[in-house]
């Protein structure tokens, strides 16, 4: 199908992008990538009166190191951060995640802050950025501010960003030493949708696993937490019976909405089979 | 009717100023505008691969780009690449593999394969399922089109 008529503007600072979003409300559409925008207008599943071109402004770009956080400019592409060496460096999650995404003409175009901002919780980036405890920058009309991962997603495809705010950029901590990741998602076809995937990190000692933060994506409405598996896996040391009972506690404590074809019972199980596949017990031994 | 909204972008080398809707996307000024019919709608959603262009040098969902995006912008198509070394090899060995029946995802498939040809010219046959699974195919399989990729990655290793 065509996309309805719009009118279109491209402004080249943050703080036209904001007045026009105070003026237009919910008529207004922010365009950056536009892999997911542009699909639902063909769809004419959205049809705004006017579509804010925000890849004119070149604050809203980059990848770089500010002091102890890998800061992630809104207009990165997906492409961006699978081969930037600083992402490689400090948030190899991320490097890990990249290649799930979609395919690679779609990777080059598509964002990471039209990822994060439009949080669709089978989406790979926002669980990651669950996953690596990183914060939102918002700019809105009186500046900015950062919201923490935890408090981001709100609900299915909903945030706490303010319907006057711009996702700027994200800050995410970057990898010590002893940094932990892994991820794994199941598809049906590569680049599809995650039937379920998992994101998480912790700090390694040896065998043994701290400060786990273990998310689930393609579950719930946002991405989520394992926090029960994440406490029973603290601090203790990984052998076939502690990886053993973190699968089932993680089986047990997630209740998946099923999707066209998968059951709950079904995503319930292959969330554990990503967990056992994951956890570094061979490593470990 | 929204206002036009004027626009300069090079396409296959050539300067073009031109005026679009705002609602109209890349594949459609390259085919209703400019009568370049080689990139194919299929699904319009950024589904099936068949609108694969580039866009300032990496390839892109054309239906999903605005044409207005393209604003000051480089964009090749499939009729701009034909006599470049990669596509030409990749045309040979689809040819000679019969990697294609209907033909109509072809011009995204190669669109697609030239990008991976020159970005990983060691992938193995997996990696070029993984890369080419952006790009549907009903009528030839997959598999003669994934012999075609591989016979040039192997022809292009040997020859060089």
């Amino acid at each position: 199908m065509k996309a309805a008529a719009f009118d279109y503007v491209k402004p080249a600072s943050i703080d036209k992008v904001i007045a026009l979003l105070q003026e237009h409300g919910d008529d207004a559409r922010l365009l950056a990538g536009g892999q997911t925008l542009m699909a639902t207008l063909n769809m004419r599943l959205s049809e705004p009166q006017l579509v804010v071109d925000i890849t004119g402004i070149e604050s809203l770009r980059g990848i770089n190191v500010q002091g102890h956080v890998l800061r992630i400019g809104a207009l990165a592409t997906h492409t961006d951060i699978e081969f930037s060496p600083l992402v490689a460096r400090h948030a190899p999650l991320l490097k890990a995640a990249a290649p799930h995404i979609a395919h690679r003409a779609i990777r080059n175009s598509g964002t990471w802050g039209g990822s994060i901002a439009y949080a669709d919780p089978a989406a790979e980036w926002p669980a990651c950025l669950l996953a690596l405890g990183g914060a939102v920058v918002a700019h809105g009309p009186k500046g900015e501010r950062r919201i923490a991962a935890d408090d981001f997603f709100t609900g299915l495809y909903s945030t706490a960003l303010q319907p006057d705010e711009l996702l700027v950029a994200c800050e995410i901590p970057v990898a010590g030493a002893d940094h932990w990741f892994g991820f794994s998602e199941l598809a049906r076809r590569h680049g599809d949708y995650a039937i379920v995937g998992l994101a998480a990190t912790a700090r390694r000692d040896g065998a043994v696993l701290h400060d786990l933060r273990i998310v689930l994506l393609g579950v719930d409405a946002t991405p989520v937490r394992a926090r029960q598996t994440e406490m029973l896996l603290e601090g203790r040391a990984l052998d076939p019976a502690s990886v053993s009972e973190a699968v089932a506690k993680l089986r047990s404590e997630i209740d998946p909405l099923p999707d066209l074809t998968n059951t709950p019972d079904t995503k319930r199980h292959l969330a554990g089979v990503l967990l056992q596949r994951m956890l570094p017990v061979d490593a470990a031994v | 009717m929204a206002d036009l909204y004027p626009i300069k972008v090079t396409v296959n080398g050539k300067p073009h100023q031109c005026s679009v809707q705002p609602r109209t996307h890349l594949v459609d000024f390259l085919r209703e505008d400019l009568g370049l019919k080689g990139s194919h709608l299929g699904c319009e959603h950024g589904v099936c691969g068949a609108c694969t262009i580039e866009l300032n040098g990496q390839i892109v969902r054309g239906c999903l780009t605005l044409a207005v995006q393209a604003d000051g912008g480089r964009v090749q198509t499939i009729e701009g690449v034909s006599a470049s070394g990669v596509i030409r090899d990749l045309q040979n060995a689809f040819v000679a593999r019969n990697a294609l029946q209907c033909g109509f995802c072809t011009s995204g498939m190669l669109m697609a394969a030239k990008e991976l040809v020159e970005q990983m010219p060691h992938a193995n046959r997996a990696e070029v399922r993984e890369w080419i699974s952006g790009n549907y195919c009903r009528c030839t399989g997959y598999h003669a089109i994934v012999d075609a990729i591989c016979d040039v990655l192997q022809q292009r290793k040997e020859g060089a």
